[in-house]
């Protein structure tokens, strides 16, 4: 299928769309432009900035400023209450009984030994998923960036997943690693015995981390890709001619070139892998056991899903969250100023 | 090492095909079948009937019995390959089967039984992509009411986003007012600390304002992106104040310039935003898992999943469901394949 064979029938529909949304378009901005100008007229053009942030600073104060300062009121009280008004103070009780451990390396040792779990979870999830990240996401960039055939074809299919939802995500590898699944298909028809992927903590966390690579490399991909193609060529010539072999070209020239780009991918998936909730809640729920239960999750759970609803715990566990977040952007900034 | 790396780093022409190519070639092909192969294989599935999905080890495509009308049964008969006591086959239509062993018909002589072994028979079968799947599934799945809410939240949230979002930027980008950095300040820091961190109080918040359990407290909330807001700001930036303080000159008030300055020349900026929040609100999972709990506004995702936590799951419905789930934003994608990738590689946002 060509482009021109696939536009003609779309474009006229398009077209027709475009007017009939440009009518209406007109309409609304005329009867919003006597409201405007009767504004302007009151208070005066150089209030006129504050009312177009107005809309958008509502939402953003009421849904997350807000929010996140009521979170502090919510990991200083106790209790079962939800409103805020009847919760009683507790002070860093929360705090003290997140942190309550013997030995901060044994979570059995510890009061909210889930809590811990999912801490240690996170952390091995974190380093796994995101070296195997950099590691796909350079390669496969790598190799799109040569000149090869069906390069467009490639860069789509690499890239697609990433518009997949979470839960299609986690479906679509459910369906694959189940018992009587497509891989263990694979493998008994290799003579091989079946493995229990979805059952064994092990194989569950191992899959957790490749299906998120899976999901949300291409993302990656096009950031390096886009850093390797803004590289200038002459600077590969000045190398050839001073007789640069390949190995001293990717560490001395690509690599130092693609710093900001890496920087980039590094923190986007670190964060992003620290805050890893959905997907893996639809893949394993935190399964099994508690072998791929995330912060997030405890969050979450303690928050919306156990028995007893521990608001206090769930915020007091965001907090600490939140504060390693920004602990790891002011790092990433750091890093930024020291490469400048 | 030194091969690996000649492999990965050197552009070569389309003249001669060396070793680094094939092996790029190898890897990119093998990465297709990972990449896309999972998702050709959930299709595949999803055509199986709920017998055919069962079966291990799978086939890779969907197979049904051939069925045939035979006179005096009501009901289309399945047929087999039968190998008969003689030594010869046969193609028979089962009529029951008791234990071990089978009853078919000849259809042609519909008359007489012949019990044979069920060792001993074979099902006919063909390739089909049968749609039965699709058909009860969306029956059982309450799957156009699911549909309805993600249309809904999807377009009306798209809409908000891009007009916050743009009316905000133009203010950012154009007007020299007292708190403009501080205000800027506080919703790229945002950026650091997502909701999903703050998933209680937030909760608190739907429920003050009376938004759980309605589509608006999925839909307003997220149409504040701070994403968007410095995508567009920075798109803005280029527009050439001359034009403003012409328009100005001419008696437009600030709305109108606005609406057919500003707007008109931002309009690549406002495409690839209207793509990505296509994308956010058609695939959104946490807010519509904490704000709504009656299944009739579930979107299509939380239906989705709602759908596997059933004590017994009915793969086979779920599949077709997922394709159908999966198949919108698929469409958008094959469309404007272009605009999403480059997009992302500007902008450096999903």
């Amino acid at each position: 299928m060509t482009a021109q064979a696939r536009s003609g029938p779309i474009r006229t529909v398009g077209s027709w769309l475009g007017q009939v949304f440009g009518k209406i378009w007109n309409v609304i901005v005329s009867l919003f432009d006597v409201f405007f100008a009767m504004l302007q007229q009151r208070l005066g053009i150089e209030r006129m900035p504050y009312v177009f942030v107005l809309p958008n600073l509502l939402i953003f104060g009421i849904f997350i400023l807000f929010p996140m300062l009521l979170n502090f009121f919510y990991s200083f009280t106790g209790g079962i209450e939800f409103f805020p008004a009847d919760r009683t103070w507790v002070g860093t009780a929360n705090f003290e009984q997140l942190l309550d451990c013997q030995s901060f390396l044994d979570p059995n040792t510890c009061h909210e030994d889930l809590f811990w779990r999912s801490i240690f979870n996170t952390i091995g999830y974190v380093v796994a998923q995101v070296s195997l990240m950099v590691v796909f996401s350079m390669i496969t960039a790598l190799a799109l960036n040569r000149k090869i055939r069906g390069r467009a074809f490639f860069r789509s299919v690499y890239f697609y997943p990433v518009l997949l939802s979470p839960i299609v995500v986690a479906l679509i590898w459910k369906w694959i690693l189940q018992e009587n699944g497509l891989l263990n298909g694979i493998i008994t028809g290799l003579g091989g015995e079946k493995m229990p992927f979805m059952v064994d903590a092990s194989w569950a966390r191992f899959w957790v981390v490749m299906i998120s690579v899976w999901a949300f490399m291409g993302f990656y991909t096009l950031i390096l890709l886009a850093g390797l193609q803004a590289i200038p060529s002459d600077v590969y010539e000045a190398a050839d001619m001073d007789g640069a072999n390949n190995w001293q070209t990717f560490w001395k020239i690509t690599l130092p070139l693609l710093m900001p780009n890496m920087m980039v991918v590094l923190v986007l998936s670190l964060i992003r892998a620290v805050q890893v909730f959905d997907l893996v809640f639809a893949f394993t729920g935190g399964g099994p056991g508690s072998a791929t239960r995330f912060i997030v999750q405890f969050i979450y759970d303690n928050g919306f899903s156990s028995p007893v609803r521990r608001y206090g715990i769930a915020a007091s566990a965001s907090l600490l969250m939140a504060g390693t977040l920004v602990i790891l952007t002011l790092i990433q900034l750091r890093f930024n100023r020291e490469e400048a | 090492m030194g091969e690996v790396v000649s492999f990965l780093t050197r552009t070569r022409g389309r003249g001669r095909l060396d070793v680094t190519d094939i092996i790029t070639y190898t890897y990119l092909v093998l990465g297709t079948f990972i990449m896309f192969g999972p998702v050709l294989w959930l299709v595949l599935s999803s055509f199986k009937s709920s017998g055919e999905i069962v079966n291990f080890p799978p086939r890779l495509l969907p197979y049904r019995q051939e069925t045939m009308e035979v006179e005096g049964y009501d009901e289309p008969l399945p047929l087999y390959d039968v190998t008969l006591e003689d030594g010869s086959t046969a193609q028979l239509a089962q009529v029951r089967r008791i234990g071990l062993e089978s009853q078919l018909v000849d259809p042609a002589n519909p008359e007489e039984i012949i019990k044979v072994n069920i060792e001993d028979r074979q099902p006919v079968e063909s390739v089909s992509f049968a749609l039965d799947n699709y058909i009860e599934g969306i029956e059982s799945f309450n799957f156009w009411t699911y549909l309805r809410n993600s249309v809904v939240v999807t377009i009306t949230a798209t809409i908000l986003t891009l007009l916050f979002n743009s009316m905000a930027a133009f203010a950012l980008a154009k007007y020299h007012f007292k708190g403009r950095d501080a205000i800027f300040l506080i919703m790229i820091s945002t950026l650091m600390v997502p909701v999903s961190v703050v998933l209680v109080p937030v909760f608190l918040v739907i429920n003050g304002v009376g938004w759980n359990n309605n589509l608006l407290g999925v839909i307003v909330p997220g149409a504040a992106t701070p994403t968007g807001i410095f995508l567009l700001r920075q798109y803005m930036l280029t527009i050439p104040d001359e034009l403003l303080d012409s328009a100005r000159i001419d008696g437009a008030s600030e709305w109108r310039i606005y609406t057919q300055v500003i707007l008109p020349l931002s309009k690549p900026a406002l495409a690839v935003l209207a793509i990505f929040s296509v994308m956010w609100r058609w695939n959104d999972f946490l807010w519509p898992l904490i704000v709504l709990s009656r299944s009739e506004l579930f979107t299509l995702q939380i239906g989705l999943n709602s759908f596997q936590g059933e004590l017994n799951i009915q793969w086979h419905l779920i599949l077709a469901m997922t394709v159908l789930t999966l198949l919108p934003i698929t469409l958008v994608f094959a469309f404007l394949q272009r605009n999403i990738t480059t997009g992302i590689a500007t902008s450096g946002m999903k």
